[in-house]
């Protein structure tokens, strides 16, 4: 019976009057019969010039349910659906705007009554985001647990590699003492001192395994100075190659791939341990070693603890990974934090199309744009970069990629980090209320 | 290869940002050009041999001699209808036929009886029949005079710069140069040389390298050259395509301004450097009289231009007035073309309305396009997919900004192949195209005259197997570079290619297309990316004639071979639209143009002015710029400006180059999506007005976007205007082209005239120089008092949601209390106002009526539009208003007056756009 009455109520808000155009809300002000005065209150007509076709008031307000004025604006009841406004332009111009059919009321086009069909949909697709914004926010707890748990272990590594560092650095001042004293007999003298290092020293002592695990693909990406064919991209592919085809070597295995590198890495090694190349031997190849490994990754824990994870370091779990979409084209990669690239499905170089630059959403959601910025130049136009849109969902995936703009790229990416606790998803009264 | 193209486009673009003049030929670098402007202004050797001389009726002819070489020339004279002169000249017996240019003139002219009025052995004297014209033809040396009662209005030959490279056997000099040389050397031989002069074989005339090119030249030296005298003309106008002022300027300093279609990329602004298309026709004007001279030539032409009063200050002249030693000011004007005939048309006006009819009976006039077309269009290269599509077409409704195109350039094929879509980013054109009908809106999609070599390309292996490729000098299919890599070109000067071509757009050879799909040819000068000057090999061959005869032709022949496909796929019913970057006299009745790429600079908005002018001076009318610039970027107010500059001009698309940043309407922030919509709507309310000035430059020949001189012929100070412009006759626009103006000055025309600003309805004064202070929103515009102007004020998405919406009469009275105007109504969209089936009607107020009554009695159509609102400018208050229709009934109306702006406006009159009605004002 409460349903019957709520129904009959409902019921008899459709019967009440009102002239074509005008939403519920605006209703006490078209009263029937009596002078119509301009929502603006610029002037005052007789009820029957609202809506008879032609404009008196400066803000439309008379022509509710025509097309005459052209600041108009159109209620659309829509029951079913979601009741909306268009521009009166849109009335009877031959094109269904409102899915209750009512703007074309006298222009000859047949529309459908879509209302309850767009209502159904819409209803099925917000369930659908909700459960998805429930499920997605459930891993989002889980993440940002996760994050704080390796955070501080990050934190306390960071520590001890410092503490190494300071240890090892001591070491290394001996040895440079120990080298200059060699330094000075004759050379004879140098190197039996020479052999004696050797034997001295155990390279385990010093290994970087123990401040790092491995040596692995990303982390030689980061040193661009080593790109084998110094194009200007230093690919996996020719990171993989320097790792003698594999993803990552323990510390054992990168010694003897290490002459692959060696090469490429003097340079950047000569800053700080200068004289080692005074030094022959596997000695200096260790002591290199143990400087490269050390050295990356004290710098990673150090910039990878100093990036902004979002609130609650819920994006931390992207770091380090990389994210596919396959075109009809170009495979594209997404590693955030890292960079975006290109690179096409049948052969070819891969493009840079932006590294990590800053979280660039609106004020209110700055999480929900990532911008990857100063990838390859274009001709003539800015380098490339690419904008990521973050929206919420179960799994972590790049949905789309377009390029809207020549260079300036678009990718679409879903990942339960950006999900939003869902509000409560019963359908508000405020819908029905114009069934 | 494809690698190898996109690192020659590289190359060309990281440029500087100018044009490299270096690519292109000056007048010095071009032999023929060279060679006649060396001919210094002299004794004429050319002589008529009156006793040659045959008159028929309507036809003289008459030989004339060069006493130099003896090689004789033939010259006919007709008297066209309507006040034109043509003359022909042509060898009397060239070795072989020489190029007369075929398709320009819409029929043989209809010629008038010529008389003798009087002859002696020193000339001949011909009536032209009106106002005691005559021709006088001077025998020794040949020149010719037009005259006036006393005043000569025209003279050619006067400087004696006739020159016809007549067509001679190849001597033999190439076998033995070394001898050739040691002859120029040696002094000795110098008289012997003299003699002969005529027959000394300069450099560049058998054969002449440009950069990398050498153009083999088979036929040798073929240029011809005359000279015009214009008495009492100080100005002259016209010879489009140039960056430059509308009023021409002389030439003394600098090289001729040049005609020869050709794909310049990032042309330089005030510069006489040929652009893509060509109309050889100049238009003289003087406070007393207007002329104009056709010179019916394709192939590449040069024109100087010179004036005895060009040097002389302002103190100078008025010393020669005070003095009374003033000689007339008079213009010089020579044409110089590489081959072919001289074919001209002087058009002797005496109004500039008269010079257009005249012109418009020789090569007809502009076409009538589909309404929708005058509307607003978006296109950029590219819209990268189907869905991008869809994202700007909503776009539009989103913010509520009206829009009737998208276009989409060359990405859309697969591969660059034309009449295909690339198989993944249009999947699905139809739904597309549906789409967009849904909205009532159409699309334009890019079809370039070079084709892809490609074995797999059906359109290609049809054009092959048909040898209906332009052919290289030794007789191979022409191949160029262009944007599909390697190309070919058909040979679009043959009918039969141009009607296979046309039939391609039938619905079921061009794939995936339907009735609202329209089409763009550019690159049609034809661009050929590695060819001399971007363009095509002269010595390439069009059956009998080689491609230095056809050039400037080219463009329009691709344009008339579209524009027949179009019409085709209808059967006959809808009117075409096809845009075009290259074109020719007569191209005006092909569809519309714009002025190529030009940049994002406030100079390239300012220019767009004086382009369109000059184009709109000699036929065609449907012209407009690249709104915001092709290349390059423009800032905000930069691209606001031009949107509302643009919303005044003929042809209304904004187009971006692919490298620039996205650049839609509302992606500029509100305020500026605001200034924009605001712009594009009130293109849209005065779409009858644009409407109807189309109609009447079909029937009529005028322009439609016209200098200030063109309606006050006498007003000197109008002559050079070129910042201000009038739509139709009766508004006038004075567009903000300065960066951070304050306002801007414009000349209201007329001392007896009154405007009246058309968003204020302020009315001023004609005869003077009106500061007006601008801020972003505004856009200068006056309407003319003594005007009717109709509008739509009910805008909407796209022109054809407006099609039954109600009219607003605007009624501009003048200082006598009157006004007129017209309103023109029919489908919008096809021939058939052909046959009668239209709505024209004269708009007349005077004795207190305003009445519209039938101009066209006898067409028949009918419209739901109504008239909803009569706005009466300068009106004092009535008593009563009241409509009288044509069944008898009179009804009081309502109105409203604004004493303030004395705006009297009338609500609800409700009578049918298409009746007969009176309205009284008592």
């Amino acid at each position: 019976w409460l349903l019957v009455c709520l129904l009959l109520k409902l019921f008899s808000a459709v019967e009440v009057q009102r002239p074509r155009g005008v939403p519920l809300s605006k209703r006490q002000f078209y009263e029937e019969g009596k002078p119509f005065t301009c929502l603006d209150g610029s002037r005052t007509i007789p009820f029957d010039r609202v809506n008879d076709d032609y404009c008196d008031c400066q803000d439309g307000s008379d022509e509710p349910g025509t097309a005459a004025c052209p600041n108009g604006s159109f209620h659309c009841t829509n029951a079913g659906f979601r009741p909306t406004f268009i521009p009166s332009s849109r009335i009877n111009d031959g094109i269904c705007d409102c899915c209750d059919t009512t703007d074309e009321y006298n222009s000859g086009a047949t529309c459908q009554n879509t209302c309850r069909e767009l209502g159904r949909k819409e209803r099925e697709s917000l369930q659908k985001m909700a459960e998805i914004a429930k499920e997605g926010f459930l891993l989002k707890q889980q993440l940002i647990h996760e994050a704080n748990r390796g955070l501080e272990d990050k934190k306390a590594k960071l520590g001890d590699v410092q503490g190494s560092k300071k240890d090892l650095e001591a070491k290394v001042e001996a040895l440079r003492t120990v080298k200059e004293a060699a330094e000075q007999p004759e050379r004879e003298a140098k190197e039996r001192h020479l052999k004696a290092w050797e034997g001295k020293l155990s390279f385990k002592s010093i290994s970087p395994s123990t401040v790092c695990n491995d040596v692995s693909v990303p982390e030689l990406l980061s040193h661009s100075e080593l790109d084998p064919d110094a194009d200007g991209s230093f690919t996996e592919a020719e990171a993989q190659g320097l790792l003698g085809g594999v993803d990552k070597v323990d510390t054992a295995a990168f010694e003897s791939i290490w002459s692959n590198v060696k090469e490429k890495y003097m340079s950047e090694v000569r800053h700080y341990t200068s004289f080692f190349f005074l030094i022959n031997s596997k000695f200096h190849v260790k002591f290199i070693l143990f400087n490269f490994g050390f050295g990356i990754c004290f710098r990673n824990l150090e910039k990878e603890i100093s990036f902004d994870f979002g609130p609650s370091s819920e994006f931390a779990y992207l770091y380090s990974q990389c994210y596919e979409l396959t075109t009809s084209e170009y495979i594209y990669r997404l590693c955030p934090f890292n960079r975006v690239t290109q690179k096409p499905k049948f052969g070819g170089s891969e493009t840079n199309l932006g590294s990590w630059g800053k979280w660039a959403g609106p004020e209110d959601s700055i999480y929900s744009v990532m911008k990857y910025e100063h990838g390859t130049g274009c001709w003539q136009g800015p380098s490339r970069s690419t904008t990521v849109k973050l929206t919420c969902g179960k799994e972590t995936v790049v949905t789309s990629t377009s390029e809207p703009s020549r260079c300036e790229y678009l990718m679409e990416f879903t990942c339960p980090a950006i999900c939003q606790e869902p509000p409560n998803l019963e359908i508000s009264s405020h819908e029905h209320q114009e069934l | 290869m494809a690698p190898l193209l996109v690192l020659g486009l590289a190359l060309c673009l990281s440029g500087t940002w100018a044009v490299d003049k270096g690519n292109f030929k000056t007048c010095e670098q071009s032999a023929f050009c060279k060679r006649q402007r060396a001919l210094k202004p002299g004794e004429s050797p050319y002589r008529a041999l009156l006793e040659t001389m045959e008159l028929t009726n309507t036809r003289l002819t008459l030989q004339l001699i060069n006493d130099n070489n003896k090689v004789r020339l033939l010259l006919e004279l007709y008297r066209l209808q309507g006040n034109i002169t043509r003359v022909k000249i042509n060898e009397l017996k060239p070795l072989k036929p020489r190029y007369e240019v075929p398709d320009v003139l819409i029929r043989e002219p209809t010629t008038e009886p010529l008389s003798v009025l009087s002859q002696d052995e020193n000339g001949v004297v011909l009536s032209l029949g009106v106002e005691s014209q005559r021709v006088i033809i001077s025998a020794r040396p040949f020149r010719l005079d037009i005259m006036e009662g006393s005043d000569v209005l025209m003279s050619l030959n006067s400087r004696g710069l006739l020159a016809f490279e007549h067509l001679r056997m190849r001597k033999d000099t190439q076998a033995d140069p070394e001898a050739e040389k040691k002859e120029e050397a040696d002094p000795a031989n110098q008289a012997e040389t003299t003699k002969e002069e005529e027959e000394k074989v300069e450099d560049g005339m058998w054969e002449e390298t440009f950069k990398s090119h050498t153009d083999s030249k088979p036929n040798g030296p073929s240029a011809v050259s005359l000279d015009f005298s214009l008495p009492g003309v100080e100005h002259v106008y016209g010879i489009p395509e140039h960056a430059d002022t509308l009023r021409l300027k002389t030439t003394d300093n600098g090289d001729p301004y040049r005609l020869y279609n050709l794909d310049v990329f990032q042309y330089e602004l005030y510069n006489p450097m040929a652009l893509y298309g060509s109309v050889p026709v100049m238009v003289a004007h003087s406070a007393q009289r207007t002329t104009g001279i056709f010179w019916l030539n394709a192939a590449e032409t040069w024109v100087d231009i010179s004036s005895n009063t060009a040097g002389k200050t302002v103190f100078g002249k008025m010393l020669d007035y005070v003095q009374g030693s003033s000689e007339t000011p008079q213009t010089d004007v020579r044409w110089i073309s590489e081959s072919g005939i001289i074919d001209i048309f002087i058009m002797l006006g005496p109004t500039p309305k008269d010079v257009f009819s005249q012109y418009a009976s020789l090569t007809g006039t502009q076409s009538f396009p589909p309404l929708a077309s005058l509307g607003y269009h978006q296109c950029r290269w590219n819209y990268n997919d189907q869905e991008d599509v869809k994202s700007v077409d909503a776009g539009f409704d989103e913010h509520d900004i009206p829009y009737d195109f998208i276009w989409l350039d060359i990405e859309h094929t697969d591969g660059k192949r034309y009449f295909t879509w690339d198989p993944h980013k249009f999947a699905t054109p139809k739904e597309m195209l549906q789409g967009l009908m849904d909205k009532k809106r159409k699309m334009v999609a890019i079809v370039d005259p070079h084709i892809k070599v490609d074995g797999n390309y059906k359109i290609h292996n049809e054009i092959r197997s048909r040898g209906f490729y332009v052919k290289n000098k030794d007789g191979g299919d022409y191949e160029g570079w262009c944007w599909p890599g390697s190309a070919s070109y058909p040979d679009f000067t043959r009918a039969d290619m141009r009607a296979w071509w046309a039939s391609m757009f039938a619905y079921d050879q061009y794939e995936g297309t339907m009735e609202n799909l329209y089409t763009w040819n550019d690159m049609n000068e034809p661009s050929v990316f590695n060819g001399p000057e971007v363009t095509m090999h002269k010595d390439a061959t069009h059956g009998a004639w080689e491609h230095r005869d056809i050039h400037n032709l080219y463009g329009l022949y691709v344009q008339m071979a579209t524009a027949e496909g179009l019409i085709q796929r209808s059967g006959g019913v809808e009117r075409p639209f096809v845009l075009t970057r290259a074109f020719f006299a007569g191209s005006q009745r092909l569809g519309a143009v714009w002025t190529g790429d030009n940049a994002a600079e406030w100079g390239h908005l300012k220019i767009s002015i004086p382009m369109c002018l000059s184009m709109g001076l000699v036929g065609i009318s449907f012209c407009g710029a690249d709104i915001g610039g092709f290349f390059k970027s423009p800032s905000t107010e930069l691209l606001v400006r031009w949107y509302q500059a643009g919303a005044y001009q003929p042809f209304y698309r904004a187009h971006a180059h692919v490298d620039t940043p996205r650049r839609e309407p509302w992606l500029f922030g509100p305020e500026n999506t605001a200034l924009i919509r605001e712009a594009v709507r009130q293109r849209y309310t005065l779409l009858p007005y644009w409407y109807q000035l189309f109609y009447r430059a079909h029937v009529t020949g005028e322009p439609v976007m016209r200098p200030l001189w063109v309606e006050y012929p006498q007003d000197l100070a109008t002559f050079a205007l070129e910042d201000e412009y009038l739509i139709g006759r009766d508004l006038l626009v004075h567009p903000v082209v300065e960066e951070g103006a304050r306002g801007v000055t414009a000349y209201l025309p007329g001392k007896d005239e009154v405007w009246f600003d058309v968003h204020t309805f302020q009315k001023h004064n004609g005869a003077q120089n009106l500061y007006i202070p601008v801020t972003m929103s505004s856009i200068p515009v006056f309407q003319r008092g003594g005007s009717i102007i109709p509008r739509k004020l009910r805008v909407r998405r796209s022109s054809t949601c407006m099609e039954h919406d109600p009219y607003t009469l605007y009624v501009a009275l003048n200082l006598q209390r009157t006004a007129d105007g017209e309103l023109y109504i029919d489908d919008g969209h096809t021939f058939n106002y052909e046959k009668k089936e239209f709505i024209y009607r004269k708009l007349t107020f005077a004795n207190k009526v305003l009445s519209s009554v039938n101009l066209a009695p006898d067409a028949k159509f009918t419209t739901d539009s109504w008239i909803e609102r009569i706005i009466v400018l300068g009106a004092s208050k009535p008593s009563k208003v009241t409509l009288k229709t044509a069944d008898g009934q009179e009804k009081q109306l309502e109105f409203d007056f604004d004493a303030s702006m004395s705006v009297l406006t009338v609500r609800k009159p409700g009578m049918n756009a298409g009746a007969d009605w009176t309205m009284t004002f008592q």
